[in-house]
């Protein structure tokens, strides 16, 4: 059942992404000021908004392990994060390409980017700190709390370093410009294609993390016989 | 009311079930002896009953009422692998302290009085970094009583305890059985064990394979039960 | 009030054993000092220029000094099986925790408080103009840095590693107080009144040390027992 859900996701998935890409490249116009290169916020902008799901996500699933013990919320919990740590790199790195076209530097600390990269620091801590955990029940325990910790000062860092410095551009989809119809259509659908990429990973991930489990519990089995 | 009860306890490392629907009780007054192979899931059952650690199914109840409950804690005394004191401080600031985490009347009285009851009142002083591995002993075994406790839960008391720390627990835990108050605990040393329990449990990979009485039977031969019920 | 008075009995205790040894106090103290030390070598500041540097010294030496303290604060209940006792104690999570912060405060503070006119006399800089607002500034933030080191201290009590992991768990949990301290401090060493544009890093400060406080108090018992 699952595994018809991860291809049927992962082909709706693909067409809009192809759709997308062909759409980008082939039938939208240059922007005015940036040229070329202003077609990477089709994937720079939704891939944010779509770690940012995650980190929701995974702040429900954490505290829901904490009432229910269920492992079956660790394990979405740590297959989401992983996800959404990729989303945020992979916007950290358009960001980054992004600013070497457009200023010419590959980083700067203006407030986007830096708080982008706080919440990876975060989140990132969550992993390796799974990782120094071998007991699952504990493991699990830990790591939901941290979560918790962590998303907690998601806002507070994103807000802090938004007073500190500002050097981004202004929001191209809520700063009140006006935008091309067709561009805001693009970028929609690519934000859907982008969810459900980050599901149909999340759903392979946590396949991956049940068998581990399995493993894990076998292997316990064979040692105390 | 039964003193210390689990019912139907599961305990789960990730998949793997450490202890499987464990059913046992001990009355007011009884002594339970815990026995069983390494990994038999000892540790784990009387971590859960001492509220380390929550059962993953089913429930433990002492006097009825849920073990991390403030009220229950009260009345419960531990004695694990370590001495669980601190050794920067003294032995009577050690007891002192417990006395008033536990809010005893006196903290400082009821600190000298098992001070002298374990034979550590003339190092009341010193400092626990200084002690001998019997004296720290000794010094664990007063401050799991100090509070007098209605059920006292050890954890293999006896490895690593020296003659006079042996003599000293067993008049102890004497007293308590004496007094009415319940014993629990988990053993190797089947025989010191077997001469004050009243009750005992074998443990067998998570599940319970014995639990009754203590006969003479197997205070003569301890390892009777073991040849009897314990699978290989 | 049993909560009172058992955060108390705890924070006494906490206090009593690092006094009695001080090796993490001094530790701390030391780790400062050298900071302080090697920044200068480090940068040649004009006067101006160690004003607006300020700040930002002063709270990467509190941070880092700071942690050294915060991480013993439950890994000293390791040996012997203390953390045992305390757990079996009818003890409230949220008292533990308190008790512990508190001690941990107090121990961080001095620390700072040692530190703060040392680096006035290396680095020729005049702090103590508006010193209460600085202490206000001082408290809040080192409250934030305390409340996060000590949870933290409990969350990696038990696992491999800890030394390394809760260091690098907790600094960007920090980057938000140590943001608004740091803001602070350098503008009320500049000279400029706590209030109109500093307001903003003050409330942020509060919000800060009011949310984590109570995820803590909460969140204790969960993470020593389940």
């Amino acid at each position: 059942m699952r595994e018809k859900l991860i291809y049927g996701l992962g082909i709706i998935a693909a067409i809009l992404l192809a759709r997308d890409l062909y759409s980008i490249f082939m039938v939208l116009p240059d922007e005015a000021s940036q040229g070329m290169i202003y077609r990477i916020i089709f994937f720079h902008v939704p891939a944010a908004i779509t770690a940012m799901l995650c980190a929701s996500f995974t702040f429900v699933t954490s505290a829901l392990y904490l009432v229910t013990k269920n492992l079956k919320f660790d394990g979405i919990s740590v297959a989401v994060t992983e996800v959404g740590l990729a989303f945020l790199a992979a916007n950290l790195v358009t960001g980054s390409i992004w600013g070497r076209i457009i200023w010419g530097i590959w980083w700067t600390w203006d407030a986007r980017l830096t708080s982008a990269l706080v919440c990876w620091l975060l989140y990132a801590g969550y992993l390796m700190l799974r990782r120094a955990i071998e007991e699952p029940t504990a493991r699990a325990r830990i790591s939901a709390v941290f979560n918790i910790f962590a998303f907690a000062d998601v806002p507070i860092v994103i807000f802090s370093i938004k007073w500190w410095r500002t050097q981004h551009p202004q929001p191209v989809f809520w700063g009140g410009g006006s935008i091309d119809p067709a561009m805001y259509l693009t970028a929609v659908l690519n934000l859907v294609a982008l969810i459900l990429l980050a599901v149909v990973l999340s759903l392979i991930r946590l396949r991956q993390e049940e068998m581990q489990r399995e493993i894990d519990s076998l292997r316990r089995y064979a040692h105390a016989v | 009311m039964t003193a210390v009860a689990a019912e139907g306890v599961w305990k789960f490392y990730g998949d793997y079930p450490a202890l499987r629907d464990v059913e046992l009780h001990a009355e007011p007054g009884a002594c339970l002896a815990l026995i069983g192979r390494n990994g038999a899931g000892k540790t784990t059952l009387l971590r859960i009953i001492g509220g380390f650690s929550k059962a993953g199914r089913g429930q433990v109840r002492i006097f009825g009422n849920d073990p991390r409950e403030t009220e229950t804690r009260r009345r419960v005394g531990w004695i694990g692998h370590g001495i669980s004191v601190y050794d920067e401080l003294s032995a009577l600031e050690n007891l002192s302290l417990f006395g008033r985490l536990y809010n005893l009347p006196d903290p400082h009285k009821s600190a000298m009085e098992w001070l002298e009851r374990t034979g550590l009142e003339r190092v009341k002083d010193g400092l626990v970094r200084e002690f001998s591995r019997g004296m720290r002993q000794r010094l664990a075994v007063a401050r799991a009583f100090l509070h007098q406790p209605s059920v006292l839960l050890l954890d293999e008391p006896f490895t690593a305890l020296d003659d006079r720390a042996i003599a000293v627990l067993q008049r102890l835990l004497r007293e308590a059985l004496a007094e009415g108050r319940t014993v629990v605990m988990s053993t190797h040393q089947l025989r010191e064990a077997l001469e004050l329990a009243t009750h005992v449990a074998l443990l067998n990979r998570g599940k319970v394979a014995f639990h009754g009485e203590r006969t003479p039977q197997m205070a003569a031969d301890p390892g009777w039960v073991y040849a009897h019920y314990d699978e290989a | 009030m049993d909560f009172i008075r058992q955060t108390l009995v705890i924070a006494r205790k906490d206090l009593r054993a690092e006094l009695r040894t001080k090796e993490a106090l001094n530790a701390s103290l030391a780790f400062a000092l050298v900071i302080l030390v090697l920044f200068s070598f480090a940068f040649d500041p004009s006067e101006k220029e160690t004003v607006d540097m300020s700040g930002g010294l002063l709270w990467i030496v509190f941070a880092f000094a700071g942690t050294l303290v915060l991480n013993r604060s439950f890994a000293r209940e390791v040996p012997n099986d203390c953390l045992d006792a305390l757990i079996a104690a009818p003890i409230s999570g949220s008292a533990l925790f308190l008790g512990k912060a508190l001690a941990n405060f107090a121990l961080v503070i001095s620390v700072e408080l040692v530190s703060l006119p040392i680096f006035g006399i290396f680095y020729n800089v005049h702090w103590t103009g508006q010193l209460w607002s600085l202490l206000l500034v001082l408290a809040l933030g080192t409250w934030g840095l305390t409340v996060i080191g000590t949870i933290f201290s409990a969350l990696t009590v038990n696992i491999r590693l800890r030394e390394l992991m809760a260091p690098l768990l907790v600094y960007p949990m920090l980057i938000p107080v140590l943001m608004s301290a740091m803001q602070l401090t350098m503008q009320l060493i500049a000279g400029k009144p706590l209030g109109g544009e500093n307001e903003v890093w003050l409330r942020l400060l509060v919000a800060f040390d009011v949310i984590f406080t109570a995820l803590s108090l909460v969140l204790l018992e969960t993470v020593l027992v389940g």
